[in-house]
This record gives C-alpha cells, structure tokens and sequence, in this order.
C-alpha cells in the first residue's frame, strides 16, 4: 500500500484571483509584510502498487488526466510505502 | 437539423437547450445521456450548461471522463458541429477540443446578468446569422468564466479568427475579452453567455437565436454537400 | 464505545434536559408509555416533541389561520400545500426559516435551508420552478454582518445555481432588530398535474419503507431541538449541529423522484422528505398520516461514519435524503430507478399490521412506542399572552418635521432597504429552466407555466417595523403588501406560505405577538381570499434573551391568464398621467423615514382598512387586465415619492408630479396604495373605472423627477438618482 500526496497550485505566471483577495486582506489586517499567496488543492490518495516507482508514474498519470489542469495548474506529489496493516 | 442535446448527472440547461431547439425552432433535438457511446445520425451536438459531476474538482473536469466524450471527439474529429455553452464550453476545454481554460471570474462571485457582445467573426457556422461587429446581449450565469490561454495561444487564435464573441463590458476578467471561441477548424464552438435563454419575446429578448439559426443555415449546406 | 444509560438512571440524570425536553415532558411520555423509556425512545421523543416538529406552542394559533377556499386542493400538513391554477396544472408552494443554522454557519446553513425547501416541494411530485429568499440582516455596518450577508448569499446562490432551479425574487431587509438574529427564509414554488398529487403516508401492511440518497451521519443531530431553543453569544459549540449541503446529490434526487412519482405512480404509497429531525419525523409522520405502524432494521440503514448509535442514527440531519414507501412486490421497480441516478435506495423496514414504532438494531429492540405518542401525544401548551409594556403606552407620533424633498429622497434612496439590491441577486442564477419573464428586483417576479398560457407572480413581505408597533396590524399590512406586489404585475393572488419568525413563546410577551398577528394574518388572508396552505414557525429567535421584532414572512403567489396582461413598474412613455389609487395621510410611525431618522421606530400604526384595500387591489388589478394601465408599482417602504423614483429608473423616464402635502407626505407609508400610468387614450375609460380611488399627480416626462408640494418645489436628474439607488448596497457591502 502507497499514500499519496498531491499538491495542485496555479502556474506563477496565471492570475489567481483567490490568492489576490487573501494577500489584499492580510495586508490591510496588518500582515502587509506577505510577499506572495498561492492557493491551491491538496489531495491524500492510497493505492496499491507493485513498487515506489510503479505508484509514482501511476499517481502522475493521475495529476495530469484529472487532478490538475495542465493549462494553468502545476502540481508535485510525494508517494510513500505505507507499513502493512498489524 | 437534428441536435443532439447532450446530458451529463448535474447538467441543468440540457431542457433549455431542448426547449430553445425543438420547440420554439421546430428542429429535432433528442436528448443524449453521457452514458451514450455512439453520436451518429446527428447534425450538431450541444453540450449545455450546468453543474456537471457537482464541478467540484474543476468545472468540467469530471465530465470529461464520461463515455459520450469519446463519441463526441470522433464526432469533432470527422467536423461535426458540436456546441458548448457555459459549463459545456468548460467541458470542452478541458476534453482538450477547444484552447484554454475557464478560471474564476475575478470577483470570485457567480454572476447572472445579461451582458452586451461583439460578434467578432460573423463568417462561422455559429455566427453567420449575425451581421459582423453586430451587438447582441445574452445572459451570463457563471462562476468560472474568466477565459486564460497562454499568449502564444491567444496571438494564433486572434490571428486565425477563432474569437466569435468578445464582452463589451468584460465581467468576468477573460482576456482578449473573449466570450465564445471556435477551435481552428471552426466546427467546434464554446461560449459562456446562454444563447437558449434568449430565444423568446415573452422571456425579453431573442438575441440567441442567431447562433441556431446559423447551425441551422451551416447543416443544410452539408446536407446539400453530402447529396 | 460509550454505553447509553439505563432507562432507571436516564430518570435520575436527565440527560435529555439538553435536548429540550423538560420534566414534565419527560413524565408525560412516560406515563403514556406505561414504563419507563430508554435512551433511544427519549431521544426521539425529544426530536418529534420539539416546536419545530409538534408545534406545541404555536398550534393553537395556527389553528386559527384560515386554510382553504374552492381553489386549494392540500392545506397545511404534508410537505408543501397545492394550489389548482387551471389548465390541469396546479401550483406547490412552501417556505422554511433556517434562521438558526444561518447565524452558526452563514454558508451551510443557507445552503441546506434552500436544499430543504426544495425536497418538500418535490415530494409532493411537483417539479421545483424557482425559488425565493426572504433575508433580514442588521444594517451592513460592521465586517461581520458583511461577512455573514456575503456568506448567506453565496449558500443560497451556490445551491440554487447548481441544482437549476432560478432564484427568482425574495427581499433583504436591514433593521437593528435582525444585528444577532438574521433572517433566513427560503420559499421553493412548483408546478404539477393537478392528478399527480403525492402524500408522506405509509399504508398497508407489507409495504416497504425505501431510504434513498445521501447516507446518514452523525451532522445535525438534534437539529429540531436546536432550532427551538435560544441562542447564547457564547454557544460556539452549536456550530457541530450544521449540516453541510450536496446540490448534486440533490439535482440526482429531483430527477429520480420525479421519475418516480410520474412513472411509476401505481408502486408509490407516499413520500416524503427528511428534514427537521431526520429519519424518525419522516417515517413516524408517514405512519401516523396513515394511522399505521412500522419495523425499521437500522442495519440496512446506509451509514457514512461507523458505530453509530440509534439515537445518533434516527436524529441525524443529514441533507438529501427521501423516505418512500412502496407497494410489496414493486421494491426491485423503483430501487432500479434510483440505481440510474447513482443514487443509493435501500429497503430498510415495512408497514407493520399493528401501531407500533419499532426500531431494531443487532436484531435487538431499541424503540418500541406507539406511534401517536411521538405524533398526536406531543403536548399542546396554551399560552397566554402579555401585552408588552412598549405596545400598551405607545410612544409619541413621529414627526418628521420640515424635510428636503430631494435630499430626503437621496437619502432613501441610498438607505439599503430601498437600494438596488444588484449585489446580492446578480450572484443567484435567475433564468435557468427559461421561464423567467420578471427577474428579481422588483416587488414580485413572474414565470410562465411550461405547458399552460398562464404565469404565475411570485413574492414575500415582511416587515418587523410595523409589527414591532402593532403586532395584528402590522400582521395584516403584510399580507396586504406581498398581494399588491403581485397585483401591479396583474396578478390575481392566490394563496399564501409563511414562516413565522418570533421570540420564545414561553414568554407571554412574546406569545402575544404571536397570537395577536396571526389575527391580523388571518384578517387579511380572508379579506384578499389568500388562503395560508403551508408554513413553518421559527421560535426562539433571541439572542441573550433579546428577542427581534415579530417579523412574520409572508410568501404569495398570484396567477396571471393572460401572458399579454403582465404589467411592469417602470414608466413606458413621456406625456403619460401619471396617478395615485388610495389615500395618503401622516402615517410616518413604523415608517422607514423614522427608522433612518430615530435609529428605531416608535409610535401608534393606523388600523389597516382591509375593505378599501381590497377596493384598491381590484381596481389595479381590472385597469392591469383591461390594458387601461402602462406602469404600476405599489408604494411601500419610503412612500409616494420612493415609488416614483423607481418607477423613473428603468427607462429614463421621470415624472413631474404635483399635490398640496407637506413635503413629508411624499415619505409617508400609508397603506393600500398604488402608482399608474396612463396613455392619454386611456385616461377618459380609467378614470371613469376608478372613480374616486385614483388621484392625478401630474405626467410623465422625459429625464427629470420634479415635485411640487406645499411651500417646496424639487428638481432631480433621473439618471443621477438611479446610479446614487444602484451603487449604495454594493458600497455598503464591501
């Protein structure tokens, strides 16, 4: 059993509106000192896989099919082995 | 023409588009579940608004995996005309048949209001009803509408004349102001605003019509090309 | 795992002190019992025992409310009440208050309130058509109040625009009262076949009892009893009591029931929603409707989290969820309609031959109760009402003294109550389902009737100011006002939903604003033939024992036969006359002029003249019908003059109008009035159909709104004072 997981956030070049409005309010709550906002989805997934590399390439298949959009939306991911259930 | 109207678990204009196509313009319009692998014996296939799957990963991008997605880009590939509006234009970006992306409008409200439009290309089989640079105003109801493509993408669509309707009063933050756009071969179009809300009197305007009766015009031209 | 206690120490402890129910309750169920009951049968009995579910302090007032004339064809008592409008179709209507819910958790809360709405409709086998939202908020001052309007109106919109069904009209009020106890109130309207009327029954012995879609989890638990107590400042704990809603789940759910209902009409005993208190309400009310019993295996029952216990399991508010029940033999029929929707439905007990509620789980008994005795034994408690000190000696009448016309006007106009309310319903898709002919923003919408040559007008009303003053007349006005909004738009109303929104009834004080304007609702209702065919009752609005005004919501729906008679409050055409239907006199107490210059409102309301009310609503109504009339719009919140002025905006036509009142009187808010136009062709035939009940105020005329009035002329630029109308809610709101 592997864990997976993905992060899947804005390219730096593509406007993103949410993370627009968080860093306009933290600077005028007085957190004017955050330089940058990047909002994005986090996603746990836990699948079978006959080795690490084997779930990475399934996993990255994943992002690009369906969990990111590969127009505007960049992501990384870590896959781990998972212990056996006791 | 005969229209297929597709349907997808959450679409919610797929009766609209119906309504609009078959009962008020007299064509044949059959609804079409997203489970349906075949799209044969259709002239033009709609791809409607709504709330496909929830849209809750991205607008569109659960539908894209639903079995009618492969006969639909079968149905593109071999020039068919295939239509989307609001959530159906999302879905066919992110099935890859139109350029781009459709972000959050930069208010990240969902806005309803009918919005003023350019008809920006009229030689198309969406817009030859329209006379060119011919204002129309059609309703928008969306969330995320605001069009992105890279700008290599935006100089080559701008160049082909792939933009078919521009904003006038941009709501949403779509760059190039783009409203509606054909893929570069022209037989695929995707557009925000709801041309079937604006196809009766009594409901204030028929602005939206013109794209039918293009669809209309453009299949009976191949029906005569096929004779 | 925690074990339940014992029935013997479930009496020393009282655990269910907490869910609501008090001693004297607790012992009443109990004796009717004829033993002493356990953890699971106490907790239902705290849910159905509830105000929410059993009414048990506001019965005898609804009792009085006049229900039913040769139109209606189902009252209150099921899901929503049924309206015939002809052609074979009828009209389903109901609202809901999720006032509680909403003031935890603005978001959820207004989600699942429209989310809730929507399933009573449809569970009559009405398909939902549009709805409405009533909301009161206080005035958008401070960031919270921002936050909770900006959150409250995303829930709303959120739900209605992914299921596709138009939100279509509803008001937002701003008052003092409403800073800790928003309203949320949310109207769902349908449309059916007059033969397809379904009923929440389980009959006959054998039948199957079907749960179908979301599963069930430990959200919302109790939320009955949470919705019929008070609120404390300091009670962040309730915010686990919120459920969180799924409009997919729901559209899947409409679609399948609907299919249900009209394919499968011969399979299908009853229907119904589970709401308020879950799987327990929704299976107890079936059998009791029925005068049945049932046996529920709650292992069949699908469950999202693990071990959760009978109590947890029955009084959950988990959304989108229907109970059917279903003709033995025709299980496998309608769980294979569901199955295409991807809908989960599962038999999950029968109708039983005898009157028994019994539960299992583990295949042991965890309730065994009659059902009458969490349905028709519920308590019914007899308040008595206390007049309130403030209403007994009145204060002074409010006297607004020498105003400016037009900075008065400015004023209103920029007030929020009165501002254009585009920030909110842009966010609210209105057109879906294209039958939208009048969209919100005016005093009532208009939808047509797929299938028909008829529309129906669609509005609510409330209005604490006056009822804060005079409970019974402020009660009556309105009634009065949500039917002249529909009667400008030429609609002949039909009949009327509400939620009753007041402070805790235990409280005399309180009681006797309930009492005293259901008086005044029922006054109306009959006066304007608008029986009261659904509702709801929302308690407890107090906030550290400060109750709102009593802000009764008032949903109306009025019909139109002829699609070319749909009148519009905008000014069509320069060189028009322009007139007023009814009297205007100093009735500035309760006014919206004395809560922007006071702060609150105070004084005596004059007794609303139901007579010459409805005198002036038919007049309106034949002018509409006879195409007399090109505008028409009622006065309400700001007068004679706010009216003109809106009626101004949408053509950049304005008015130059003329009367010896006070310049104050433009402002006043007497009842039972209206605004017309009238081509100059027309005027000889109008003024000879209204006779004394019209005054000329002047004409129509292009660009500018001018006044005469005693000792004060005003001159203002139409567009000048439309942009000033549009543009303040959506500055107050950022």
């Amino acid at each position: 059993m592997f864990k997976a997981e993905i992060y899947v956030s804005y390219k730096p070049s593509v406007l993103d509106p949410k993370a627009e409005v968080i860093k306009n309010t933290l600077a005028r709550i007085g957190d004017d000192n955050v330089a940058t906002v990047s909002v994005g989805k986090y996603f746990e997934l836990t699948l079978t896989a006959p080795d690490q590399a084997a779930a990475e390439a399934q996993v990255d298949r994943i992002c690009d099919a369906m969990l990111a959009n590969v127009n505007t939306e960049a992501y990384h991911f870590t896959v781990k082995a998972l212990e056996a259930a006791q | 023409m005969k229209a297929a109207v597709l349907s997808f678990p959450g679409s919610n204009c797929d009766d609209d588009l119906l309504h609009a196509v078959g009962t008020v313009l007299g064509q044949t319009a059959v609804k079409v579940s997203s489970q349906a692998t075949d799209l044969t014996g259709y002239d033009v296939v709609l791809v409607p608004g709504g709330f496909s799957y929830g849209d809750y990963l991205r607008s569109g991008a659960i539908a894209k995996f639903a079995p009618v997605m492969t006969a639909l880009k079968a149905f593109a590939a071999a020039g068919g005309y295939v239509l989307g509006i609001c959530n159906g234009f999302q879905i066919l970006t992110e099935a890859g048949l139109l350029p781009g992306t459709l972000q959050w409008n930069t208010s990240l409200q969902f806005i309803c209001e009918p919005e003023p439009l350019l008809v920006a290309n009229h030689q198309t089989a969406f817009s030859q009803a329209y006379a060119q640079d011919q204002i129309i105003t059609l309703p928008i109801a969306h969330g995320e509408g605001n069009y992105y493509a890279d700008p290599a993408t935006l100089a080559q669509l701008e160049v082909n004349g792939q933009v078919v309707f521009r904003y006038l009063h941009n709501p949403n933050g779509s760059l190039n102001d783009i409203a509606g756009l054909t893929n570069e071969a022209g037989n695929v179009l995707g557009m925000m605003p709801h041309p079937e809300r604006a196809a009766e009197a009594l409901l204030g305007s028929v602005d939206g019509l013109g794209v039918f009766q293009s669809l209309i015009q453009a299949t009976k031209g191949a029906a005569i090309h096929a004779n | 795992m925690q074990t339940e206690p014992t029935p013997t120490v479930i009496k020393t402890t009282k655990p269910y002190l907490e869910w609501g129910l008090t001693e004297s309750e607790y012992d009443r169920f109990a004796e009717k019992l004829g033993r002493l009951p356990n953890y699971t049968e106490i907790g239902l009995a705290s849910g159905m025992w509830s105000e929410h579910c059993a009414y048990k302090y506001s019965k005898p007032v609804l009792k009085t409310f006049w229900t039913k004339n040769d139109r209606v064809l189902m009252g209150p008592g099921e899901g929503a009440g049924v309206i015939a409008i002809g052609e074979g179709k009828a009209v389903v209507f109901k609202a809901e208050s999720h006032n509680h819910p909403s003031a935890v958790e603005p978001y959820q809360g207004a989600a699942t309130g429209v989310g809730g709405i929507i399933r009573d409709i449809f569970s009559i086998g009405a398909k939902p058509v549009a709805i409405l939202d009533a909301l009161a908020f206080g005035y958008p001052k401070d960031a919270h109040t921002k936050q909770l309007i900006d959150q409250v109106v995303a829930g709303i919109g959120d739900y209605g625009n992914a299921i596709g069904i138009p939100t279509v009209g509803g008001e937002t009020r701003f008052a003092p009262t409403y800073q800790n106890n928003p309203l949320v109130n949310a109207m769902c309207v349908g449309v059916m076949d007059e033969s397809a009327i379904q009923r929440g029954k389980a009959a006959g012995a054998g039948n199957a009892l079907i749960y179908v879609g979301a599963k069930t989890g430990r959200d919302g638990i109790n939320g009955a009893s949470f919705a019929s107590g008070d609120f404390s400042t300091a009670e962040d704990a309730n915010r686990s009591a919120v459920q969180v809603g799924d409009p997919f789940m729901e559209k899947l759910l409409v679609d399948a029931c609907l299919e249900v209902t009209r394919d499968h009409q011969a399979a299908l005993v009853g229907m119904q929603d589970m709401g308020a208190a879950g799987l327990v309400s929704s299976t107890v009310e079936m059998a009791g409707k029925a005068n049945s019993g049932m046996t529920l295996d709650l292992d069949l029952i699908p469950q999202r989290e693990p071990n959760m216990t009978p109590f947890e399991i029955m009084l959950s508010e988990s959304q989108e969820r229907m109970m059917l029940c279903v003709r033995t033999g025709h299980e496998a029929e309608i769980i294979k309609v569901f199955k295409q929707y991807d809908l989960d439905a599962v038999v999950i007990g029968r109708v039983s031959f005898d009157h028994q509620y019994k539960l299992l789980q583990h295949g042991q008994v965890v309730c065994d109760v009659p059902v009458s005795l969490l349905t028709d034994d519920a308590p019914v408690y007899h308040q008595v009402g206390v007049k309130p000190a403030r209403l007994a000696q009145p204060a002074a009448d409010f006297e607004p003294g020498a105003i400016d016309l037009k900075k008065t006007l400015e004023a209103v106009l920029q007030d929020p109550n009165v501002a254009d309310k585009t920030a909110i319903f842009r966010r609210y898709d209105a057109q879906v389902q294209t039958n939208t002919i009048v969209g919100p923003g005016g005093g009532a919408a208009v939808i047509r009737v797929r299938g028909t040559h008829r529309a129906l007008a669609l509005t609510t009303d409330s209005n604490g100011r006056y009822l804060a003053l005079d409970p019974e007349i402020g009660g009556a006005i309105t009634v009065a006002e949500a039917a002249r909004n529909l009667v400008a738009t030429g609609a002949e109303p039909l009949g009327i939903t509400d939620c009753l929104n007041y402070g805790d009834p235990t409280k005399p004080e309180q009681f006797y604003s309930l009492a005293e304007s259901a008086k005044g609702i029922v006054a109306a209702t009959k006066a304007l033939n608008t029986p009261v065919i659904s509702g709801n009752v929302s308690l407890y609005n107090e906030t550290d024992g400060e109750a709102i005004a009593p802000s009764p919501m008032i949903g109306m729906v009025g019909l139109i036969e002829d699609l070319t008679a749909i009148m519009s409050p905008s000014f069509k055409a320069a060189g028009e006359s322009v007139y007023v239907i009814g009297q205007t006199q100093a009735d500035f107490n309760g006014s919206l002029l004395q809560q922007m210059t006071q702060g609150e409102v105070s004084g005596r309301l004059r007794p609303l003249d139901l007579a010459q009310e409805q005198e002036n609503q038919a007049l309106v109504l034949q002018a509409i019908r006879q195409h007399l009339v090109s505008a028409a719009h009622d006065v309400s919140d700001g007068g004679l003059l706010t009216a003109l002025a809106e009626m101004s905006f949408g053509r950049n036509i304005g008015a130059a109008v003329a009367a010896a009142w006070a310049p104050a009187w433009w402002f006043s808010e007497s009842q039972g009035r209206f605004v017309v136009s009238v081509p100059a062709a027309n005027i000889a035939a109008f003024e000879a159909l209204a006779g004394p009940l019209a005054t000329r105020l002047g004409r129509t005329q292009p660009g500018e709104l001018t006044v005469q009035a005693a000792g004060q002329a005003m001159a203002a630029n139409v567009a000048t004072l439309k942009q000033l109308n549009k543009e303040a809610l959506a500055w107050q709101l950022k």
